[in-house]
């Protein structure tokens, strides 16, 4: 599904954020990106959803190379990623209906067609029936869950999300895990990236692990033995 | 329309119902309306700022529209009073009425000459006690004043500014003359102004096109701005340019429509006003003239230029700074 072949990210101004990536996620894979806080985590993330372009290297997504990916074809291409952020930047101005609407209606449905799936996709993330709440009227947990509604109302295939529970507690944190878990389930291919090792570890999916924009553990070794041995490596 | 997953999407474990060309080609329509009206409910976010580029373009494009009608006018004006140019022959003092008359019958001979009318010094000064109100005071005076005027209408031919400037030369140059006066002097003065304000206007609206283009541009740059954030979700969950820029687009015309519909209000209350003032003056002269407005396809004229000056600003600012906002 992903792949990255000596992928190296540097930043204008000359920061080398990410440093000659290998690793291949496969398609229905629900795998965890770690590392320390700049480690280049969301870096990594941004390659994929074609926010930012390599350096050095190719990224492919389901066979295409990235590289002959066209500013014009950027859209279609963002269209097949649910993209999850720890900030979920939900419109605050627009209601959660608009909100997860939003992907859908750029893609030309009409608003009746759009509402079923908006509201199948709320159901699934627990918040059925807030349609006409505002985000500022939602907790923090809430919002994010209605960012997560968001990044899969239109079921893309591939599934992004960074830090999505860096502001929650842990029992919120498992409880969008499972969401995550639950979205794999049927056929979604999902990375995760955060630095929260705890919540990982008890989740028992394959690991990636960064450190100073090297990938130091693609956790192919670890497989199903559980994050904590990755965890601890660092 | 995936571009990844072509082939594969249907097999997802996640079912897939895409939507077929027919329907999409039926929804661009659907959201270009939807979007459209969006736009117009738009301008009622930030009301002052498209109050005021409304008003700027309608009030911008009032003024070369007032112009045009005032150059039509003139125009038609203009050709009226060509015709009918007179050229007045004061006489010298000193000449009999025999040499008046002789000399009259010898104007009446020339080629240039269409007719020639005498009013000789005694009906002139008679004229002249009746209607300056100096009455009986023009009684006391030792003698008559005032010399025999000859009033010559030229032929057609010689009735155009410039021919008859010759023939109020050849005129002067006679003896018997003393002075010659061309009443067609305010007629050329009255061309060349329109002929000033015809070069003018095309200067004048081509400048005033551009403000409007840069204003509107202006204000859909900062309503582009102010939306920053929303564009760069927008952009996130996979909106192309086209699709962001479409309701700044039609903001930008309906800055036109409405803008249009304020030009054309002002033309009329400026043209309304011009016209009192021409009918006192048309009344002074006797003038069968009546100022044309704006003719109903100039109407529209001027409604598709608003339209489209507020695309063109909007178009320009859209394609400069959608495209510079890139996601975080
Ligand atoms: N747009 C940018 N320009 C320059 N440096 C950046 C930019 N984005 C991130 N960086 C740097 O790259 C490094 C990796 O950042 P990031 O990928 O956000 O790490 P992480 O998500 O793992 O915390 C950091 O040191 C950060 O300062
Ligand atoms: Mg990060």
């Amino acid at each position: 599904m992903i792949k990255f072949e000596q992928v190296s990210k540097t930043y204008p101004g000359g920061f080398q954020a990410l440093n000659q990536v290998n690793f291949h996620l496969r398609a229905g894979e629900l795998a965890f990106l770690t590392g320390h806080s700049g480690a280049g985590k969301s870096t990594l993330l941004r390659l994929i959803a074609l926010m930012e372009r390599p350096s050095i290297g190719r990224v492919l997504i389901n066979g295409h190379d990235l590289r002959k990916i066209k500013r014009r074809q950027i859209p279609y291409v963002r269209r097949d990623i649910g993209v999850i952020f720890q900030d979920h930047r939900l419109l605050m101005d627009k209601t959660v209906y608009d909100n997860v609407a939003l992907p859908l209606l750029i893609e030309g449905y009409t608003h009746k067609e759009a509402a079923k799936r908006v509201s199948a996709s709320l159901d699934k993330v627990g918040l059925g029936g807030k349609e006409r709440h505002y985000p500022i009227m939602l907790s923090g947990g809430e919002q994010q869950r209605v960012g997560i509604a968001r990044a899969i109302v239109n079921k893309p295939p591939l599934l992004l999300a960074d830090e999505p529970t860096g502001n929650l507690d842990p029992k919120l944190s498992m409880d969008i895990m499972r969401l995550f878990e639950s979205f794999n389930s049927v056929g979604m291919s999902v990375l995760i990236a955060s630095h929260d090792l705890g919540l990982i570890a008890r989740m028992r999916y394959r690991t990636l692990t960064l450190k100073d924009g090297r990938m130091i553990d693609d956790g192919l070794a670890h497989e199903h033995h559980g994050g904590a041995l990755t965890g601890s490596e660092l | 329309m995936s571009l990844l997953f072509r082939s594969k999407r249907g097999e997802q474990g996640a079912k897939i119902t895409r939507i077929g060309p027919i329907r999409r080609f039926i929804m661009f329509f659907v959201s270009n309306a939807q979007q459209a009206v969006g736009s117009l409910g738009e301008l009622w976010r930030t009301p002052f700022a498209s109050l005021m580029t409304i008003a700027v373009l309608g009030l911008s494009l009032t003024l070369p529209a007032t112009l045009y009608v005032v150059v039509k006018n003139s125009q038609a004006v203009g050709q009226q009073w060509d015709n009918p140019a007179e050229i007045t022959a004061f006489l010298d003092k000193d000449l009999s009425s025999q040499q008046v008359e002789t000399f009259q019958r010898r104007v009446s001979l020339m080629d240039e000459v269409a007719e020639v009318s005498h009013i000789s010094r005694e009906e002139a000064l008679r004229e002249f006690r009746e209607y300056s109100g100096f009455g009986s005071a023009i009684d006391y005076l030792d003698s008559n004043p005032l010399p025999d005027v000859l009033i010559i209408t030229p032929v057609r031919d010689y009735s155009s500014s410039e021919r008859a400037s010759q023939l109020q030369r050849k005129l002067a140059a006679e003896n018997e003359v003393s002075e010659v006066k061309l009443d067609l002097d305010w007629v050329e003065r009255l061309q060349a102004l329109i002929q000033l304000i015809e070069d003018a206007l095309g200067a004048l609206a081509i400048l005033l096109c551009i403000a409007v283009v840069l204003i509107v541009g202006n204000t859909i740059r900062l309503g582009i701005l102010n939306r920053r954030d929303e564009i760069m979700i927008m952009k996130l969950v996979g909106a192309t340019d086209g699709y962001i820029q479409r309701p700044f687009l039609y903001t930008g015309a309906w800055y036109g429509v409405i803008g249009g519909l304020i030009a054309w209000l002002a033309t009329f209350l400026l043209i309304w006003w011009i016209r009192a003032a021409v009918l006192r003056v048309t009344e002074l002269y006797d003038s069968q003239f009546r100022l044309q407005g704006l003719s109903f396809n100039e109407l529209l004229i001027l409604w598709a230029v608003a339209v489209g000056l507020g695309l063109l600003g909007s178009w320009i600012a859209v394609r400069r700074h959608v495209a510079a906002i890139e996601p975080r």
